[in-house]
């Protein structure tokens, strides 16, 4: 090995020695579990419309039930462990979104309800609903210039 | 006692490592080091409200025992050094905060442990103490809530990624053995902070070796001595990559260790079985591996000149956040049995 | 049972696999860019906007059903989605309620939910 001189030389030197994360495997997981969260949303879906309601309360009861279990998972202590095996699979999914606000949540319990849970609660999700509301805004106030 | 070289300290009167007590959490329990720690905890609460509380807990009641151990009353403990991870030390003050005790609390990162043997020892030696105590803790939950994400999240940790020891170390120095055998800290080479550019926070190994190779180098240099002098090189909590990335770039600087070298974070947890990734770190793993297995290695002949460089990433998580590079620090004490 | 007989099994197949491709877009994200999750959801959550309000996401929900409104891309384009149509109602002022709205059932039971786990959960060490 050659002596090591420079700070990026040893970022580079750092690169090679860290292991990757084993991506194939992940992809996998992600995949499959990503795609039965979807799957189990159309199910959902399927049988609301069955019941005769419109697409639109058809979604919002997909979302509001899957979030539901998700905020279950993660108070039994069961979705960081799949989360820990299907990465992207439970992050992507409105389950992720549900996850990142109920965690702080029991996590920071211990600061108080006021500003502990209510005030941590947004500290991983605020972020999603700043940029989601904010660039929906902007993109209502350029359709207006269209309708 | 008089500096030797650029930044070594030797002692004229070595100062006795008098009795050592560690405590560690579940996790570190089930792993290879399990038999050499004093107490084993079944739960991270430990019977405690929140994390931060369990953690003062454990160094509270470390320091207690290591305290009855060495069968000296409380009242003839001059000083205590202590430090731990959590925003302005509270494990450390509010944990000791009933122990009435002059206390310094020191922040050294991971590197904590041996920092406060370090200032400890020149206590010692230049007559200003008689008997000095030095604590440090971390608990892995705390530390993933203040510095990561909360533990219910349900995230992916990289392969780089360390895992914080829930634990604590304790010692007791002395101006004299009390007729027991016991080790003593010969010469200590405080660090520098070193900073190589390193700015992911899930690759501290990497962000804290280049400190721990400088602090190696200019001990050797001050001292004259060589690696193979130590029966122990023992590194703080560089994990699996920097304990590699520290055994190359040491080689370039011409020191081989790799015989007699390896790092805390290794040895306390089992990598394939435990899920741990890169290693332990935290103050609480050179804290408990020393205060666990090093000292009764120590105390049994099995080794009997080890240099302990704990090493520590001096970060929080405001400036990880503010994209700032990770200075490591690493300081080095010589310990032998005389 | 006759629900059982009505489901789609092709629709099924094509949400799964559509929902697991956008996660594997995800995966590759987390592994390859060391961004946190936190931004990871940021980015689809925009993503999904855009492609909303472009009018693109709705073919790939018209062909996938809840593989894509699943996903936080389709939460994005749900809100790009509500911003349009009330635009086109009430003008101006649609802009700002439109979004909020049509995903106001989601947001609110996160909220709601989150509140009720902090109150019977207690925090627990993952065990791997």
């Amino acid at each position: 090995m050659k002596k090591i001189e420079t700070k990026q030389e040893y970022l580079d030197y750092v690169d090679q020695k860290s292991p990757n994360s084993p991506i194939l495997k992940n992809c996998f997981n992600a995949f499959w579990v990503g795609g039965l969260i979807c799957s189990i949303g159309q199910i959902i879906f399927d049988f609301c419309k069955y019941k005769g309601f419109d697409d639109t309360s058809c979604s919002t009861i997909v979302s509001i039930i899957l979030i539901g279990l998700a905020a279950l998972l993660t108070a039994l202590n069961i979705f960081n462990k799949i989360g820990k095996f299907a990465g992207a699979g439970s992050l992507v999914p409105i389950t992720g979104f549900a996850n990142s606000i109920v965690s702080p949540a029991i996590e920071y319990k211990s600061e108080g309800y006021v500003m502990g849970v209510g005030g941590k609660m947004f500290t991983v999700a605020g972020p999603v609903l700043v940029y989601g509301i904010s660039t929906s805004i902007i993109v209502g106030i350029i359709a207006t210039f269209f309708v | 006692m008089n500096k030797i070289g650029n930044q070594t300290i030797m002692f004229s009167n070595p100062p006795y490592i008098l009795e050592t007590s560690s405590i560690v959490g579940p996790k570190e329990a089930e792993g290879p080091l399990a038999k050499y720690f004093d107490q084993c905890l079944e739960d991270e609460f430990w019977g405690e409200k929140t994390w931060e509380k369990a953690e003062s807990k454990i160094i509270k009641e470390n320091s207690n025992a290591v305290i009855s151990k060495s069968g000296i009353p409380a009242t003839d403990i001059d000083y205590c050094f202590a430090g731990d991870l959590l925003n302005q030390c509270i494990s450390s003050s509010f944990g000791l905060r009933e122990i009435n005790i002059p206390f310094f609390g020191i922040f050294g990162a991971c590197s904590t442990f041996v920092e406060g043997m370090s200032l400890g020892s020149v206590f010692i030696d230049s007559g200003a103490a008689k008997k000095v105590l030095c604590a440090t803790s971390s608990h892995f939950c705390s530390a993933e809530k203040q510095f990561r994400f909360p533990l219910e999240l349900g995230n992916q940790r990289p392969p780089s990624a360390q895992w914080t020891v829930t634990g604590s170390g304790a010692a007791i120095l002395s101006n004299d053995n009390i007729g027991k055998e016991c080790p003593r800290i010969t010469y200590i080479t405080p660090g520098k902070i070193i900073d190589m550019g390193v700015k992911d926070a899930n690759n501290m190994g990497a962000a804290m070796a280049p400190a721990a190779l400088d602090t190696l180098v200019t001990h050797f240099r001050d001292t004259g001595r060589k690696p193979s002098f130590y029966d122990a090189i023992i590194t703080g909590d560089l994990g699996y990559i920097g304990k590699e990335i520290l055994i190359e770039m040491a080689e370039t600087k011409g020191y081989n260790i790799k015989k007699n070298y390896n790092d805390c974070g290794v040895l306390i947890f089992d990598k394939e079985k435990q899920d741990t990734h890169a290693g332990g770190s935290g103050c609480g793993c050179v804290g408990s591996v020393f205060s666990g297995y090093l000292y009764k290695m120590l105390n049994e002949h099995k080794l009997n000149r080890i240099l302990l460089i704990a090493t520590g990433a001096l970060m929080n998580s405001t400036s990880s956040q503010q994209g700032e590079s990770i200075p490591g620090i690493a300081h080095a004490i010589a310990i032998e049995n005389l | 049972m006759e629900f059982i007989q009505s489901i789609d099994w092709m629709q099924l197949l094509r949400c799964f696999v559509v929902g697991g491709i956008i996660c594997i877009i995800g995966q590759i994200l987390i592994d390859k860019t060391k961004l946190t999750s936190a931004r990871i959801l940021v980015i689809f959550v925009t993503t999904g906007v855009i492609l909303g309000a472009l009018g693109i996401y709705k073919y790939i929900i018209d062909f996938a059903g809840c593989g894509a409104t699943v996903p936080l891309l389709g939460f994005g384009a749900n809100l790009a989605k509500g911003a349009i149509t009330e635009v086109q109602t009430s003008g101006l002022l649609g802009a700002f309620i439109g979004g909020v709205k049509a995903s106001a059932g989601g947001i609110a039971a996160a909220i709601f939910f989150g509140y009720i786990a902090s109150l019977i959960a207690k925090p627990k060490i993952k065990k791997q």
